[in-house]
């Protein structure tokens, strides 16, 4: 039998005394009435907390990083009470032999119930030879693990879109989860890391409510990723005035103008950095004075400088943005016309002068 | 098959008036609305994507780039309102009206035509062939580059503002997407949507250019006719 939350609130010293009254108080402040304490007490007696398994790819940990940096709600709260967290190879204290044995027990005694949160992705070159784990290919025990969970959960841009270890040429083939895993939802957290309290929502999301957040086109939850930075930067009236810093360290950089000018990919980055913020909310990257780099997006890194808005287009070679491209095939096309224009007058002055060029002349 | 039409209409109406009705009022009208149209499309968005020089003072006294990208989204409606009517009259107008939209592609007598404009340009031939609408070559053109080329700018165009109106809105139900058709990172999208524009003005380029050459070469009026809707043929 699977834990409950009751359960957990029991073992962690909670009586049911505080129990019954926190059920009380959570159907009032949701407006329910008083039947739905009992019904809400019930289902946290009844209702088996949903296990997560957390397997680390290739990756930086920067997710993990970001995840235990949680304000709201507090990570303790999240992998404590709300979820069971039964596996993640960096926070987990066994290791060894005995980590994967919890591996296979998950796998066993919760068919089709768990959560695979995934870390990071599998380079699939050489057989999957460059992320090596307990003996095996990552790839391999991805596949196995995801072939009896419920949903997946891919963490950060890594596991999302492929990230720096699939930027090109990427050696590797590091590829997403989403293209190794086909037959399992896949919610989409992006991010370089994710936002800590996105992580944690996302997850408190699922274990609540027992459902997927709505996603977007793109299969990241709508509720964080719906929006761009630049919908709701807090520099955007700039932006709207046309007031830019011009370069890192000029007057409109000092005043807080709108870093556009500057490369910011905040115009073009879905994530919640401009609402949420992070580390408690202290600050963003743009608040902090440098433009949003876009590192939530697919293939950030392949899409040209951080620096410019006019970014370079790769299929035209080194270094060639759609300006350059457009303003050469511009100038070609216009010496093209000067040219025919010249020679149109050249034949023209010809035929009215009457000198006409002969076949065998030529 | 057209060309043959137009030489037979030509030559009907040369005996007579030596000027036939080509351009109806509702296509002139929307060719110089939609010419307006392009170049504020051009000069706003070339802003957009650099924009002026920063403004200094107080930003709830100034709108420069709000106006700049209002007028982008204006403009942008006109062209793609002002094409759907175009499409509306390629229906409804005269057979001149269906050019750019219907290529004849299996005719092999339009692809000889084709390739004799094509000398024409490259002074291999001495003699023009008249026509009453476009020319062939020109009518290729008019399709690869305008047609195509507005229906590329309104798919891109819409789905970028698609992201300004919000996930949900109807510009991004219809247009989003194509954001996901490439990849799904919009940055690729406005770098694409930039070389339309620059695209968009190479054609203008090669459009005005063969347009003033054929009024003077080929004896016949082509600047008038946007204006008034009659071809004159001047031998």
């Amino acid at each position: 039998m699977i834990e409950t939350f009751y359960d957990v609130l029991r073992r962690q010293g909670i009586t049911r005394r505080s129990f019954l009254k926190f059920c009380s108080l959570t159907a009032t402040s949701l407006g329910l009435g008083a039947a739905a304490a009992p019904r809400i007490a019930h289902a946290l007696e009844s209702k088996p907390r949903t296990p997560v398994v957390w397997l680390h790819g290739l990756e930086c940990t920067c997710c993990t990083e970001s995840f235990i940096r949680s304000a709201h709600p507090l990570t303790k709260d999240v992998i404590l009470s709300m979820l069971s967290l039964d596996y993640d190879d960096t926070l987990m204290a066994a290791a060894g032999h005995q980590a994967e044995a919890i591996l296979k027990e998950v796998k066993e005694k919760y068919k089709g119930q768990y959560i695979l949160a995934v870390e990071g992705n599998p380079p699939l070159n050489e057989d999957g030879m460059y992320c090596f784990q307990g003996g095996r290919p990552f790839v391999e025990k991805l596949k196995e693990m995801a072939a009896d969970c419920k949903a997946i959960i891919a963490w950060g841009s890594c596991a999302s879109w492929g990230c720096v270890q699939a930027a090109k040429p990427n050696p590797t083939r590091a590829t997403p989860v989403h293209k190794v895993i086909t037959d399992k939802p896949v919610i989409k957290v992006p991010g370089c890391p994710p936002i800590p309290e996105v992580m944690t929502a996302v997850v408190t999301y699922m274990l609540s409510f027992e459902r997927m957040p709505t996603l977007d086109r793109m299969g990241r939850p709508a509720m964080f990723y719906g929006q761009r930075i630049h919908d709701k930067c807090y520099r955007r009236p700039h932006f709207d005035a046309g007031q830019f810093a011009e370069t890192w360290d000029d007057e409109g950089a000092r005043k807080g103008y709108c870093l556009y000018k500057m490369g910011c990919k905040g115009p073009t980055t879905y994530n919640a950095c401009s609402t949420v913020r992070w580390n408690e909310g202290v600050s963003f990257p743009i608040q902090s004075g440098h433009g949003c780099i876009g590192c939530s997006e697919d293939g950030f890194w392949d899409k040209g400088s951080f620096y410019s808005r006019v970014t370079d287009i790769k299929q035209f070679g080194i270094e060639a943005n759609a300006d350059k491209v457009g303003a050469t095939a511009a100038a070609v096309v216009g010496a093209g016309i000067a040219a025919h224009a010249a020679v149109t007058a050249l034949a023209r002055a010809r035929n009215k002068t009457g000198i006409d060029v002969k076949q065998g002349e030529q | 098959m057209l060309a043959e039409q137009d030489a037979f209409e030509a030559e009907r109406n040369a005996r007579m008036v030596k000027a036939v009705y080509v351009y109806e009022a509702p296509l002139r009208l929307w060719h110089w609305v939609n010419a307006l149209a392009i170049t504020v499309l051009a000069i706003t968005g070339y802003f957009i994507g650099k924009p002026l020089p920063s403004l200094s003072g107080d930003p709830s006294e100034q709108y420069l780039m709000g106006w700049i990208r209002f007028l982008h989204f204006a403009a942008a409606y006109v062209f793609a309102i002002g094409f759907i009517g175009r499409i509306y009259w390629a229906i409804v107008g005269n057979h001149h009206a269906r050019q750019i939209f219907l290529l004849p592609i299996l005719n092999r007598h339009w692809w000889s035509e084709v390739f004799y404009e094509l000398k024409w340009y490259l002074f291999m031939v001495k003699e023009p062939k008249k026509y009453v609408g476009h020319n062939p070559l020109a009518q290729l053109m008019m399709f690869l580059f305008f047609t195509v080329g507005a229906v590329y700018m309104i798919i891109t165009g819409f789905a970028l503002y698609g992201e300004g109106l919000g996930v949900g809105s109807w510009a991004d139900q219809m247009f989003g997407w194509a954001i996901a058709v490439l990849g799904g990172n919009s940055m690729q999208m406005h770098s694409m949507h930039r070389l339309g524009m620059w695209v968009t003005l190479c054609f203008v380029l090669v459009h005005v250019y063969a347009a003033i050459r054929e009024d003077i070469m080929s004896r016949q009026s082509l600047i008038s006719t946007m204006i008034s809707g009659w071809r004159m043929f001047k031998d």
